[in-house]
């Protein structure tokens, strides 16, 4: 498969899965902003940005307009979710001749409702509601239609490690916002995973169990676990046939993080929450290069210096 | 611009918005913000409210027929110092009705001592002597209760029913307050409105502490009778919202006086039924034999203490219409109080004096009989017709027991959005208590519903009553209290990586390389058209 097509799909992965979670984050952050007047609608706005990791000057002020402008509608910015799906439609319109039809178009559909404003005048609950849809589309499509060679793996690969950091910045949310209750309820609400949760711990909602269940579930779809466990796999399916150890920086830096999380004990990774979701993110941010320098690199094209012009 | 109140008028009853002209004062934020809308945007938003209420699957059955509950945009407000008194009522009435309970249960200490005559329980079609002599495990019967209430024309709220068996409508009230949270955000805003959403913690909190004696850690489950039961949207949402199993009948197996779940695993202790089926129907053994929705030998479970019932069976007895009437002795009776909340006058219609008061005005009077649900079976005197009146006295008089008559109780109203106009509609109030044994908690708020014709005074949903959210507020003051600790700065985290199609996006990409890229493939494409367009000669363009 070619480096280009590779990275197109690695990124379409990424880019529809954070367009996916920032809707499920804005659509509990908002809600949550508007059944509880006690909050502060400043100090929630800015944690909101920062968790994300959108830098804003200290003295400029922030509200709910803004953040929603910042993180949903504005076009160009790599955190908004109009951002991310536009990115996601580009990465696909340079891969189109092997996605599938069903695909391109469901990428594409959503695209087109970004850019003609669709979107931004649906009302949030709306457009949020939107967009989950969209990308249960979009990756229902790829699920039914995508043949599972190495294009696919690439996609669930950007995927899962998309996930991973994007569950480990709500997880890192919930623990700075404290002994308050509701803030780990409405993570697992955000991860879609609120009545899971209340399944597997029989309605008993404790802070060590949510962390717990975020970042350990082996069985639930969004937790750091399972998506680090399923980007392991597909790096092994890329480099199938070692006998030993592991060649990949991606896979060796993905399995260790796995490792510690999964091998240490519970009370010891919860001690320092925030630090280590730092770590974790890092540890994506890491493998995603690693991963541009083993598959992808060379595919921005040669520049030759000099000769006829 | 049109406003939407402008043609608003008060009835006889007592307004709850508006006094004459004036909107009172819970109501003053809301007024201004529904001031501050457009009608065409308030239709707007009611449509929205019912799609989204289809969409969820907020429905209930009639006959078989599914329908979405109907929920009304405007709510209903109750400032914090009548909340006060509502749930300090409700409190006390629980309590009494619990005291009550065990003691008809066993020795009958209040039948000794001439508070209520025996009969009137014994009478009762709830009362159940296979319950005499169970002792629950930690002395709870009414773990969930409905106490409905109504506002009368002084604004004064009254006991219109006690509902301790199994009160439905919980679902309701939470669905309700994200709905319209969602369809009134900014009404919403500037509200300090008491959460609902801790109910099913806290129900399951109680269910919990119900556990048999030495269960550390017991297995709760929802008992429905089925898909085809009028509140099963509400088993299926409790069950869900406190994680637990959601079982019928036929999923339940009695083995050496324990209640097992059938499983994948085999057979699964259950230590705690939350059940949702009436008490003739859960136990073919005792009671209705060709019950499908029961399970055999529950009753003997519950009774040597394998498994607890919640709510306890028996507990009819405590909401039958006519042990209503003697409820405030009770409550003096049993807790040395004067009851917080008062009933509606009420004739026992039994009594041969107050039969006599009575049956030349049922014309002006509501006859309901005593163990009657839903609405089914009331006879409104004013609504009714001579031939009506006459088969009533019949019926009276036939099982006076039976019945009860009330005077006509202008239940309160609130306005109601009805075809684009807004206009006066009655309400009840029916808020729910939880009883864990420690204490009573009641939820801050509870079902208000709505009687959606004019003039209408029965309120149940099978009667095509809908429901309104019902705003308990935190505060009398209109401005949110600033939190006590400072707030809590989260530190920046790692930017979103950037992958290469994002660069592109904003269209100032300064990496020169992609720009003459890019040139060059527009170049490649001029050139191409160009010569195809020209190539005349060649005659192979195509």
């Amino acid at each position: 498969m070619l480096s280009r097509i590779a990275e197109s799909m690695f990124w379409i992965g990424r880019y529809v899965e954070r367009a996916e979670d920032t809707a499920r984050i804005l659509d509990v952050q908002t809600q949550l902003l508007l059944e509880d007047s006690t909050a502060d609608e400043e100090t929630t706005c800015r944690n909101l940005l920062s968790v994300m990791g959108v830098d804003l000057p200290e003295d400029q002020a922030v509200d709910l307009q803004s953040v929603l402008w910042l993180l949903a509608y504005e076009p160009t910015a790599p955190a908004s979710i109009a951002g991310a799906l536009g990115a996601a439609r580009e990465s696909a319109r340079r891969a189109r001749e092997t996605l599938s039809v069903t695909m391109w178009e469901a990428l594409n559909t959503t695209h087109r409702h970004v850019a003609t404003g669709q979107f931004s005048r649906m009302g949030h609950g709306n457009s949020f509601r939107w967009v989950r849809d969209r990308a249960a589309m979009i990756n229902g499509a790829a699920d039914a239609t995508m043949t599972r060679d190495e294009g696919w793996q690439f996609l669930i690969l950007g995927r899962t490690i998309e996930r991973a950091d994007m569950t480990s910045r709500l997880v890192a949310t919930a623990a700075l916002a404290g002994g308050v209750g509701s803030a780990w309820s409405s993570t697992l609400r955000a991860c879609g995973g609120h009545e899971a949760f209340l399944r597997t711990y029989k309605g008993l909602e404790t802070e060590r169990g949510a962390a717990e269940f975020l970042l350990l579930d082996r069985l639930f779809p969004r937790s750091v676990v399972f998506a680090l466990s399923r980007a392991e796999q597909c790096l092994d399916n890329l480099e199938s046939g070692q006998r030993a150890g592991f060649q990949n920086e991606a896979h060796r830096l993905i399995g260790r993080t796995r490792a510690e999380l999964e091998y240490r004990p519970l009370a010891d990774v919860i001690v320092d929450l925030p630090a280590e979701m730092e770590r974790l993110q890092l540890t994506c941010a890491r493998a995603t290069e690693a991963i541009s320098n083993r598959y992808f690199a060379g595919s921005e094209g040669t520049h030759w210096m000099g000769g006829r012009t | 611009m049109p406003r939407l109140f402008d043609d608003y008028a008060t009835g006889q009853a007592y307004d709850e918005m508006f006094d004459a002209d004036t909107a009172r004062e819970p109501y003053l934020t809301l007024s201004r913000s529904f001031a501050d809308l457009d009608p065409d945007d308030v239709r707007a938003r009611v449509e929205a409210l019912q799609t989204a209420y289809l969409d969820q699957g907020v429905t209930f059955d009639i006959g078989g027929e599914e329908r979405a509950f109907p929920l009304d945009i405007v709510p209903r407000v109750i400032e914090m110092e009548t909340w006060q008194e509502v749930d300090a009522g409700v409190r006390q009435r629980v309590r009494a009705l619990e005291a009550f309970l065990a003691d008809v249960y066993d020795a009958g200490q209040v039948f000794q001592d001439g508070v209520i005559p025996r009969g009137v329980v014994t009478t009762s079609s709830h009362f159940h002597r296979e319950a005499g002599g169970v002792r629950p495990p930690n002395g709870v019967r009414v773990h969930v209760s409905g106490i409905d209430l109504i506002r009368d024309v002084d604004g004064h709220f009254r006991v219109l029913e006690d509902n301790v068996r199994v009160p439905s409508g919980v679902s309701y009230v939470m669905t309700n307050r994200r709905s319209i949270a969602a369809a009134l955000p900014e009404a919403f805003a500037h509200h300090r409105i008491r959460p609902v959403a801790s109910y099913p913690q806290r129900l399951l909190a109680a269910l919990r502490a119900a556990a048999p004696a030495g269960v550390t850690d017991p297995t709760v489950v929802v008992l429905t009778p089925g898909v085809y039961n009028g509140a099963y949207f509400e088993h299926a949402l409790l069950a869900r919202t406190m994680g637990v199993e959601l079982v019928e009948g036929r999923d339940l197996q009695c083995r050496r006086g324990r209640v097992m779940m059938r499983t994948t695993h085999g057979l699964e202790p259950v230590h705690v039924i939350y059940r949702r089926v009436d008490d003739e129907f859960l136990d073919p053994v005792h009671f209705r034999g060709d019950s499908l929705l029961g399970c055999p030998g529950l009753i003997d479970a519950a009774r040597s203490g394998q498994v607890t019932l919640a709510n306890a069976v028996g507990n009819g007895v405590a909401d039958d219409k006519l042990v209503y009437t003697y409820v405030p002795d009770l409550i003096r009776y049993y807790l040395s109080e004067e009851p917080v909340l008062k009933n509606v006058d009420t004739w026992r219609l039994g009594d041969a004096d107050a039969r006599e008061e009575v049956m030349d005005r049922l014309h002006e009077l509501v006859v309901k009989p005593v163990d009657g649900s839903g609405g089914k079976g009331i006879v409104i005197g004013p609504q009714a017709d001579r031939a009506d009146l006459d088969d009533l006295r019949r019926r009276v008089m036939l099982d006076p027991r039976a019945w009860i008559a009330q005077p006509v109780v202008q239940l309160s109203t609130v306005p109601t959005y009805v075809d684009g106009t807004m206009a006066a509609r009655h309400v009840d109030l029916r808020p729910f208590a939880v009883n864990d044994g420690n204490r009573v908690w009641v939820l801050p708020g509870g079902l208000t519903r709505v009687a959606l014709a004019e003039g209408e005074l029965i309120v149940n949903s099978s009667r095509g009553g809908g429901s309104k959210d019902t705003w308990v507020l935190a505060s009398s003051s209109t401005h949110p209290v600033p939190r006590e600790e400072p707030p809590t700065l989260v530190p920046l985290g790692r930017p979103p990586s950037l992958g290469p199609a994002m660069d592109e996006l904003g269209g100032e990409s300064d990496d020169q390389q992609q720009q003459q890229q890019q040139q060059q493939q527009q170049q490649q494409q001029q050139q191409s058209l160009v010569a195809s367009g020209t190539d005349v000669d060649g005659g192979a363009a195509c």
